[in-house]
């Protein structure tokens, strides 16, 4: 937090990226695959965590984001034909306007408030999904075929569903978000964030205004969760409405909370956490939810800020 | 000499309370000007009214020849009006440091280098005594060096009026000495509005000082006018000595 060691913050971020980048190599197949899908949900926890642990508020209703990126990235390229990279523009706006709009509205609200009026929107989102079952597919979703999903430069083309090509450019997304979050973390922009969080009405009468604080933070945080979703449609083919539904709201708040909100890889480490805990668990056990509900208490008791928090806390002050 | 601040007509009602009722009021450049008056008697209301932290029912406030009235708190701030809690309210989970780089980076209008802000926070904490405590958590700081580091967040705003709301509150002796001593160096480049209810420190500072009660102004004067003034006397002790009857 303090003014010290931005050259070590850079080293630790840029750290865990070459080491995604090796993984790509070591890794057993289905975890290459795995790990893929991860950093592409950690970028969804990463812009949940730019409202909620950077300006303490709590949207439960993020899905409608990522819903936003992903039929906007799946809508445009199955529907109207569209290259991959207009697609991912596509899914970008979408993320954007929708955001920008939500911000206007619910911004007027805080806390509570701020938390049902945002899942109320979500629900909305949802709802019209299945509503206009024609164009997108409704409970079923649609798959964006496979000559649809590739990259092409000039002569050049990358097949999208190549597991390498799709790991590649997972961790290309990833890396770009962690840094544009690190940067923003450390700007003016984000010390104001953080201010707003702690106290807003002193943060006012230093002459900030926090509205339009929290509107950039609502918006940069949507449009992140979107190019997720747009990821997310583009390298494995699937749009489908469940991830515009409530749970999808909820996620991205547990992959944090378990990381540690306000910490910029907790994200990553939380996605990776729950989606390995699963993952272990269920081959021993069909009750495997049990032991990630048991898992997630003892964290909540142990670790209350998370597992990067308290370890920012008890040893490594100078994490971002 | 235009006024820095004056208010006309300015009233704020709470339901059938008259908080700040019909007060005009004028700041010169320059001053530093006490408000006094017993507990409830608008005080606060009136500092809080003037920095927006709260919209008048009726009246007008001009600042450096501005109607600034309708203008949001954050707005007022940039125009050079800083305020300080009564009730310390620092970002306690911040270090010091962190606190003080909020509002320096408000003055800095250019993308200038970090070095500009931690000069200018550098300078902040050093003025109010804090430098060697920048890396503390500010919740952690004994509560008279709270009250110094909101008085350092004030400074960092480089404001052209520095409103005081009860500064020396819960302070100790030895440090009330220092404060007035702060104060008085605040005041070459500010003018200040200070709330106090500590007598000696106002006798001691105030240019001027001027009495409120229930939500109206009932004397303005040099500290000598006031100490001397029977009204005054009866506000504060519920009966003027001099003019005692049965």
């Amino acid at each position: 937090m303090s003014e010290a060691s931005p050259a070590k913050a850079y080293a630790l971020h840029l750290g865990i990226i070459a080491l995604l980048f090796a993984l790509s190599f070591i890794l057993p197949e289905y975890y290459h695959g795995l790990l893929a899908r991860i950093m592409v949900l950690a970028v969804f926890a990463m812009g949940y965590n730019m409202l909620f642990g950077y300006v303490g508020l709590l949207s439960l209703g993020h899905a409608m984001f990522f819903g936003a990126g992903l039929y906007g990235a799946g809508l445009a390229i199955i529907q109207l034909g569209w290259s991959v990279p207009a697609a991912l523009a596509a899914g970008l706006a979408c993320g954007a306007v929708l955001s920008l709009v939500i911000g206007l509205l619910a911004l007027r609200t805080t806390g509570v408030a701020f938390m049902i009026v945002t899942m109320m929107f979500a629900q909305v989102f949802y709802l019209l999904i299945l509503y206009f079952a024609t164009w997108t597919g409704g409970d079923q979703g649609m798959v964006v075929p496979q000559p649809a999903r590739v990259l092409n430069f000039g002569a050049t083309s990358l097949d999208l569903t190549d597991p390498t090509v799709r790991y590649i450019c997972a961790l290309t997304l990833f890396s770009l978000v962690l840094l544009i979050t690190l940067s923003i973390v450390r700007s003016r922009h984000g010390r104001v964030l953080v201010a707003i969080r702690e106290n807003e009405e002193r943060t006012k009468m230093l002459g900030y205004d926090t509205y339009s604080n929290k509107l950039a933070a609502v918006v940069v945080s949507g449009t992140i969760c979107a190019a997720s979703g747009a990821a997310y449609a583009l390298l494995f083919g699937y749009v489908g409405s469940s991830f515009a539904s409530v749970q999808y709201s909820i996620l991205p708040l547990l992959w944090v909370l378990l990381g540690g909100a306000a910490t910029t890889l907790g994200p990553l480490i939380g996605t990776v956490f729950m989606y390995y805990v699963i993952d272990i668990t269920s081959g021993y056990t069909s009750a495997y939810l049990l032991i990630v509900g048991i898992a997630l208490i003892l964290l909540v008791l142990f670790f209350p800020k998370g597992i990067l928090g308290t370890i920012r806390q008890r040893w490594l002050r100078w994490l971002p | 000499m235009t006024p820095l601040l004056s208010t006309r007509g300015l009233s704020r009602h709470f339901g059938g309370l008259r908080a700040v009722d019909n007060v005009d009021f004028t700041l010169m450049p320059g001053e530093i000007r006490a408000v006094i008056g017993p507990n409830g008697a608008g005080k606060t209301t009136f500092v809080s009214l003037v920095s927006g932290r709260i919209q008048p029912s009726s009246g007008a406030i001009i600042f450096d020849g501005d109607d600034i009235t309708g203008l949001p708190a954050y707005a007022r701030v940039r125009r050079g009006i800083a305020y300080t809690f009564q009730i310390t309210s620092v970002f306690a989970n911040l270090s010091a440091y962190a606190n003080v780089a909020l509002p320096v980076q408000l003055t800095l209008s250019d993308r200038r280098s970090a070095g500009a802000i931690k000069a200018g926070v550098m300078s902040a904490l050093e003025r109010t005594g804090l430098a060697d405590r920048a890396d503390m958590p500010a919740g952690q700081l004994s509560y008279g060096h709270q009250r110094l580091l909101e008085v350092a967040m004030g400074l960092a705003l480089k404001p052209r009026l520095l409103i005081l709301d009860e500064p020396t509150q819960g302070l100790a002796d030895s440090e009330i000495d220092n404060f007035i001593a702060l104060v008085r160096e605040i005041a070459r480049d500010a003018t200040v509005l200070l709330i106090e209810h500590n007598m000696p420190v106002v006798m001691q500072l105030a240019h001027r000082i001027t009495v409120f009660n229930a939500g109206k102004i009932l004397a303005e004067g040099t500290p000598g006018q006031i100490r001397e003034n029977a009204a005054v006397q009866e506000a504060y002790l519920g009966t003027a000595p001099r003019s005692k009857r049965t």
